[in-house]
């Protein structure tokens, strides 16, 4: 999309990562401002580096919208003049997978949830066999589950597909 | 001298028992399969990993990470040579000559190269742990809480402003990662800072979770975002055998390698980027002019064992700070750090001492390491050759449910999981736009610690600012921060204006 040696309609993007790293500084200082005075006697307070970072963002901001008002830094980059152009369908498929995973897997448990994230990430990289990805998933969650809740110890409760595996084994949920 | 042979006779006799044997033999194995696959590394894996630090004793438990450490690195070569996509700066180098040798149908005797000069870097770097490591740490012993603090700002300004491909990207980056570091509960006053009032971010954010999001579900993202339906061309191996020319060819690029990437990894400019670059040009000048043709062209070895030793041998010389110095310098390390912190175990000086067994197995065991891998992969390279073809939906897909249960695991909280999709869409724009991940993990670890050493040092000096520039130790240390930050710039105003 963007025209070679053509600096300034390529520095548009450029320009909102300048303003987006000035707004995170803001929000520092902002929550800086609301830590409230210490009770504890200390030679430097709990405010005094978040106000160094605060102002480090604010100034580097500062100094990215500067370089992208100049023309900015992407049309330097060699992956950005080769890049091919948005893949809207594989950012959209994957982004669907991600929240997909964060409605279900509160109320189905890890292995379900993940299920359908890893058929819809697959597809959103151009796998067309949908049933062998399901099939595929279903075994992978479920290895991984069992691997960490039984190997690594970590404590994930037993969700929906969890539940019924740990009854086919006959084994008691851990809760 | 002494000292390290008494410790290395100790760290032998724990790391070759039957179990660590086993850590070290499933790390290495683990290590090299993730250090194949393209996208994930040797921080990603030891992030998930982590959960094991509350089952395992801390001795199995770093056995393993450092398997994984090393083998990550013998894995990235393949990645590099037989697809011509290098896994991480340190083998974008190897991949110039050795996609070109297997080009040209000797990918076998690339990877052997390749190989045997990481074992090669890999001894010679894990010898100069064993004996620098406790000479550094005479010397720490000597500094106090404003020479520390001084030590990591200079770590700040190497790891953020003078690798990679422009300062004021690179210390976006960090300052990213320090204002990350900041949110939670202020240890000494017990204030919650930069919590935007929510109670879950009252605990902090773990630095597992950002080191998935960006590694894992960042790259993810950015891979969809630029996805086309072109598979890569994965080379095949054959003969693994090196002639005998190949042979004389490798063998002082291995050496030349090693001794010059071991200083880089030491000095707190974690990079291996430098000294690979270093190598690779040393070796296109030393070169034997009947071969220099090959440069380029064909694929030339000396381009091939040079950088891959050097890119090993800094990648071990980063270990000594992070044991020595407790300062991490690399992603990997800044993991690790975190890793002896679930532990309860501070690295830093005091570490040779008070857990003097823990280290020296933890070295022994890098030799360990060091000959199972070289073992371990020349035979089943064909093995590693095949990981590569795993189909990408798959691939990524599978890479997803381990950043969900990585995450979701450390508190079963649905706000980590839309923490780490937030910082994983961040860390996809970071990718486009150029910005290096590793300073925000560096960052989020040393930015705490550095706060720690400032107050303690102010609290020494009953608040006096300038007990950081009057302490001669520390002042040579913010000199060269300072130097390390500007010089670089001034350099090449001078440069300018001398040719204009």
């Amino acid at each position: 999309m963007t025209r070679p040696g053509n600096a300034p309609s390529g520095a548009a993007p450029d320009v909102m990562v300048g303003g987006f790293v000035l707004l995170l500084g803001v929000l520092a200082l902002w929550q800086t401002s609301t830590i409230p005075a210490s009770p504890i006697y200390a030679q430097v307070g709990p405010k005094a580096v978040p106000y160094v970072v605060g102002a480090g963002l604010l100034a580097l901001g500062a100094a990215l919208l500067a370089t992208a008002l100049r023309g900015g830094w992407s049309h330097t980059l060699e992956e950005v003049q080769e890049a091919p152009p948005t893949n809207w369908r594989a950012l959209g498929l994957l982004l669907a997978g991600l929240a997909t995973n964060l409605v279900l897997i509160g109320p189905f448990g890890f292995s379900a949830a993940a299920t359908v994230q890893f058929v819809l990430v697959a597809a959103a990289f151009g796998s067309r066999r949908l049933l062998r990805d399901l099939a595929l998933a279903l075994v992978l969650t479920l290895v991984v589950w069992f691997g960490f809740v039984q190997v690594l110890g970590v404590n994930i409760g037993a969700g929906l597909l969890e539940g019924l595996v740990l009854r086919a084994l006959g084994l008691d949920a851990i809760e | 001298m002494m000292d390290s042979i008494a410790g290395l006779q100790l760290g032998f006799s724990h790391a070759l028992t039957l179990t660590n044997l086993g850590w070290a033999l499933l790390g290495c194995f683990l290590g090299t399969a993730v250090g194949v696959l393209p996208g994930i590394g040797p921080a990603l894996t030891i992030a998930l990993l982590l959960p094991i630090t509350f089952k395992v004793e801390a001795t199995g438990a770093f056995i393993l990470f450092c398997g994984v450490f090393y083998g990550a690195m013998y894995g990235g070569s393949t990645t590099s040579i037989l697809l011509n996509t290098p896994g991480e700066s340190g083998s974008i180098i190897t991949a110039l000559e050795g996609a070109k040798m297997a080009r040209n149908g000797r990918a076998g005797p690339a990877l052997a190269t390749a190989a045997i000069g990481s074992f090669v870097a890999g001894t010679i770097g894990t010898l100069g742990i064993s004996f620098l490591g406790p000479v550094v740490v005479d010397l720490a012993l000597q500094l106090g809480p404003a020479e520390y603090f001084s030590l990591m700002l200079l770590c700040f300004v190497t790891v953020s402003a003078v690798l990679g491909g422009s300062a004021l990207r690179g210390l976006t980056s960090l300052f990213l990662g320090l204002l990350l570091g900041l949110v939670g509960i202020d240890l000494q006053t017990g204030q919650p800072r930069m919590t935007l009032g929510v109670p879950e971010l009252l605990d902090g954010v773990n630095v597992v979770l950002v080191a998935v999001a960006l590694f894992a579900v960042g790259e993810t993202l950015f891979m969809a975002w630029r996805h086309t339906s072109a598979a890569p061309v994965v080379r095949p191996v054959g003969g693994i055998v090196m002639s005998r020319s190949d042979w004389k060819r490798s063998f002082w690029p291995w050496i030349r390698g090693s001794l010059l990437g071991f200083p880089f990894g030491v000095m707190p400019a974690g990079g291996t980027e430098m000294p690979t670059m270093l190598s690779y040009y040393a070796e296109r000048k030393l070169v034997k002019p009947e071969h220099a043709g090959e440069f380029g062209t064909t694929g030339a070895i000396e381009g091939v064992a040079g950088p891959e030793a050097a890119n090993n041998a800094a990648a071990a010389g980063i270990l000594v700070p992070m044991l020595t110095l407790g300062l991490p310098t690399s992603a990997t390390a800044a993991i690790m750090l975190s890793a002896f912190q679930s532990y309860g175990i501070n690295p830093g000086p005091l570490l040779f001492e008070q857990q003097g067994a823990l280290v020296w197995t933890l070295i022994a065991s890098l030799y360990v390491a060091n000959i199972m891998l070289v073992v371990l992969n020349l035979p089943l390279v064909g093995l590693w050759a095949r990981i590569l073809k795993i189909p990408q939906p798959q691939l990524y897909a599978g890479i997803l449910v381990f950043a969900t249960i990585g995450t979701y695991g450390i508190s079963n909280s649905v706000t980590d999981l839309v923490l780490l999709y937030v910082i994983g869409i961040i860390g996809m724009f970071m990718r486009r736009f150029d910005f290096p991940t590793a300073p925000v993990v560096i960052g989020m670890i040393l930015g705490p610690m550095a706060e720690q050493a400032m107050r303690q040092a102010l609290t020494i000096s009953e608040g006096n600012w300038l007990t950081f520039v009057e302490r001669p130790v520390s002042l040579a240390i913010l000199a060269l921060a300072v130097a390390a930050l500007v010089g670089p710039r001034l350099w090449a105003a001078v440069r300018r204006r001398a040719s204009a």
